[in-house]
């Protein structure tokens, strides 16, 4: 980057903008400090909860917070602050914001960023910066939080100019919310914050350099419609982007109208019921069987809203071999990324879902097709129906009464029982990741909250905490690991000053299980630093941190266990006691192909 | 079609501070060959336009293409690989020129329509300006004098004709 020429940046650019200078008409009824810009501006955004953690830099910004009717969460780490946010964002489909100082508040916040931007949740960042006359100068808790989360920012600023302040807040927003979501960051100087100006929030947001995209190309979603009419092995693929754009119903319908069976990526869950017949489950490295299968045999894949990870494909060159490839996505850099594709249909799944929608329901198309594909499908569908029944996800039952050896996939499924299949599934990194979203029936979108691209542990906690902060009235279960809870465990804290009824499992082996397992099968069972002892009492630092305690050490108290926890009012911590060395499983090793799945056959 | 070949693109962005670093950043980020890269004010103050020359095939250009049109501060991406434009690059070389040897050194650079811009009892600064392969042929001729430096600026390109690369399809 060194080697990059510098442009002569001219300054006043912004204030010659016709835009502002038409705003700016001064109204001495608004004129106010730029702290209370931001929260004048939260409010025009509808923003209802920040969370955040205070600061030198950012004190301006909480006085004004102090008496402003918002509502703001104190977390007890910024990371914790960003992780809420997003957490929030994802449960409820709208913007989290989240506040921090600058410095190390700022970088405290990198990951929960980097997290957001991965799974293309829309996140608006504030944090502070060292006054205007003291940047540049290694100031004290002064850092380059821009330069910083560049790679890992859907866009962000630094405001430099009061005037500006406001159309930066609109333009944050709007960008973290339209096209492909992501997180925004709005670093703001002290003085800025502190200097009077007129306010004025701007109605609309003209970027030239951002208009995204809604609709595409209309011949694209015929080439697909006809591909899904001459196909004998469809297969459709749904992913993160059917959450994003609230669309699961259309892919309820496409499958009505088709019959095509679905298989889901980790952030796919929820979007189609696991419980329908023609849902497959998971693909991908700890995908089931059948999806594995199906993608590996099928003469169509149609991809929704999926970015094609290397998790998901294994070995790309011998991913869905056999199959042309339809990708639905809003960003045409996705389109052949990372597998080839035979048509990109590049748009607003809003817009090109239903566009196909239309194309299915046309009489063509109906009259050489049945409901659920009854006919033209039936051989593919009893294929798939026979891998699903034949090789489903399955376990080894414990003995009830034997100690600290209860099967994590059976805490699942009590766990999907006592709260009837309905509740906000979020977890932390790691097997027990894998164990929720493989036996848990996720049958309602926004409902399974996980970190899917940059796979975070210490993410649970504080998302958990956002998704019941954004969704009050319903269960929301972390599923945690005894290594990840430990990561933002300083959270206790905040779900239990708020009151959160959050339910948090602990699945406890004793081990850093992913990394384990890894050893145990790649690198000949050293167990090179991956056991953690058993030396932390989770109770007790629930009970130290102001949460309810509970430990479960037999498969017989398991559901016992869980319906305590579910009485309970504020936040509870269940310690369970599994069985230490259990694997996840079925797998695909890294770079492996999809059709050689090891542990798939309940009997090895 | 998958071959590696040499694409230029007119990348008209936002004159805003970083916006060169958002660019470069996102190229080594993920990991796309850069030839060159030429950045400098245009005929509109807030706007400055950056010529790429990046090496690679065709998915390796699309990809190119629309992650840099994902930065909000890029405005514009034109492809100027078509023979339709006028590729320049501007090149200043100091030559070693004892007093024996300048008239040689004048000689070729009057040839190849270049500029001797210093002059030195030891040495001369030669500008020149022109498309990159004639600028590496003049450099293969003066090598054999003693190049003591050299400053290229990157290709810099514009389509012929009336239509500016911001109007461009
Ligand atoms: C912040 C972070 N550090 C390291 C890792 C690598 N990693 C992935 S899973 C895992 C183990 C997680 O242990 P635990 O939370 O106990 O879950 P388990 O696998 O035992 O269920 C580790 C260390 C990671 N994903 N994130
Ligand atoms: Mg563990």
């Amino acid at each position: 980057m060194s080697a990059v020429p510098e442009v002569n940046v001219r300054s006043g650019v912004e204030e010659r903008d016709p835009a502002t200078v038409c705003q700016e008409v001064p109204n001495p009824s608004t004129r106010m400090t730029g702290a209370q810009m931001v929260i004048e501006a939260l409010k025009a955004e509808g923003v209802e909860v920040v969370f955040g953690y205070p600061g030198g830099a950012v004190l301006p910004l909480y006085d004004a917070l102090y008496d402003s009717g918002l509502r703001h969460i104190l977390t007890r780490h910024e990371a914790g602050a960003a992780h809420a946010a997003d957490g929030y964002a994802r449960a409820t489909g709208r913007v989290g914001v989240c506040i921090a100082t600058s410095g190390p508040g700022a970088t405290n916040l990198v990951t929960g960023i980097a997290n957001a931007y991965m799974d293309s949740v829309p996140v608006v960042a504030f944090t502070g910066q060292v006054a205007l006359p003291l940047l540049g100068r290694d100031s004290f808790q002064e850092v380059d939080i821009t330069g910083i989360t560049l790679p890992i920012t859907k866009h962000n600023f630094i405001v430099k100019d009061l005037q500006r302040l406001p159309r930066t807040i609109k333009e944050a927003f709007y960008i973290a919310r339209t096209g492909r979501p992501g997180p925004v960051l709005i670093d703001i100087p002290k003085d800025i914050t502190q200097t009077e100006g007129y306010y004025r929030y701007p109605k609309e947001v003209s970027l030239r350099g951002y208009r995204p995209i809604f609709e595409g190309s209309i011949e694209a979603v015929e080439q697909a419609a006809e591909e899904i009419v001459r196909a004998r092995r469809p297969v459709l693929f749904i992913g993160g982007g059917v959450t994003i754009s609230n669309t699961w119903n259309s892919i309820r319908e496409i499958v009505e109208l088709t019959g095509i069976p679905v298989v889901s990526s980790l952030m796919g869950l929820g979007n189609f019921p696991g419980d329908d017949p023609l849902f497959l489950g998971m693909v991908g490295m700890h995908g089931t069987y059948a999806a594995n299968m199906a993608v590996s045999e099928c003469d169509l894949l149609l991809g929704i809203g999926v970015r094609f990870d290397d998790r998901v494909t294994g070995k790309i060159d011998e991913f869905a071999p056999n199959a042309k490839i339809i990708h639905f996505d809003i960003d045409p850099a996705e389109i052949g990324k990372n597998v080839r594709v035979d048509v990109p249909v590049v748009g607003d799944l809003r817009w090109s879902l239903s566009a196909l929608l239309e194309c299915l329901k046309d009489d063509d198309f109906v009259a050489c097709d049945h409901r659920r594909g009854r006919g033209r499908l039936d051989e593919w569908q009893e294929t798939v129906t026979r891998w699903k029944t034949e090789r489903p996800l399955t376990y080894r039952q414990s003995d009830p009464d034997a100690e600290c050896s209860i099967k994590p996939q059976y805490v699942i499924e009590e766990i999907y029982r006592v709260t009837d299949g309905n509740a906000v599934v979020v977890t932390d990194v790691g097997q027990h990741q894998m164990w929720a979203a493989q036996y848990y029936t996720h049958k309602r979108p926004r409902s399974f909250i996980t970190s899917g691209g940059l796979g975070t542990m210490g993410y649970g906690l504080p998302a958990a905490i956002g998704a019941q902060v954004g969704r009050p009235g319903e269960v929301v279960f972390l599923v945690s690991g005894d290594g990840s809870l430990l990561m933002n465990c300083q959270e206790l804290v905040t779900a239990s000053e708020q009151r959160l009824p959050v339910k948090i499992a602990v699945f406890n082996n004793m081990y850093l299980g992913m990394v384990r397992q890894w050893q145990e099968f790649f690198f000949g069972k050293r167990y090179s630093h991956s056991c953690l002892n058993g030396s932390a009492d989770y109770v007790k630092l629930a009970e130290a941190l102001g949460c309810n305690g509970l430990r479960v050490t037999k498969a017989r108290d398991v559901r016992a266990g869980l319906e305590r926890a579910m009485s309970l009012n504020g936040p509870v911590v269940i310690d369970f006691r599994i069985c230490p060395e259990e694997n996840v499983l079925p797998m695909v090793p890294a770079g492996g192909s999809l059709a050689k799945m090891m542990g798939c056959f309940p009997e090895g | 079609m998958n071959s590696e070949t040499i694409h230029t693109l007119a990348v008209l962005v936002e004159n805003r501070p970083g916006v060169l670093a958002r660019i470069s950043g996102l190229l080594s980020r993920r990991a796309f060959n850069i030839e060159s890269i030429a950045a400098g004010p245009t005929e509109e103050p807030d706007v400055t336009r950056i010529t790429l020359v990046v090496r690679g095939n065709e998915d390796t250009l699309g990809q190119v293409t629309s992650q840099l049109g994902k930065l909000v501060d890029v405005i514009k991406i034109a492809d100027m690989t078509s023979g339709n434009c006028v590729h320049r690059e501007l090149a200043l070389i100091k030559v070693a020129a004892p007093e024996e040897r300048r008239r040689s050194i004048i000689d070729i650079v009057e040839i190849f329509r270049a500029k001797i811009v210093d002059v030195h009892k030891e040495a001369l600064v030669i500008e020149m300006s022109g498309e990159e392969t004639k600028i590496d042929a003049l450099l293969d001729i003066l090598k054999d004098y003693g190049i003591i430096e050299l400053a290229r600026t990157g290709r810099i390109t514009l389509g012929r004709g009336p239509v500016p690369a911001k109007a461009s399809t």
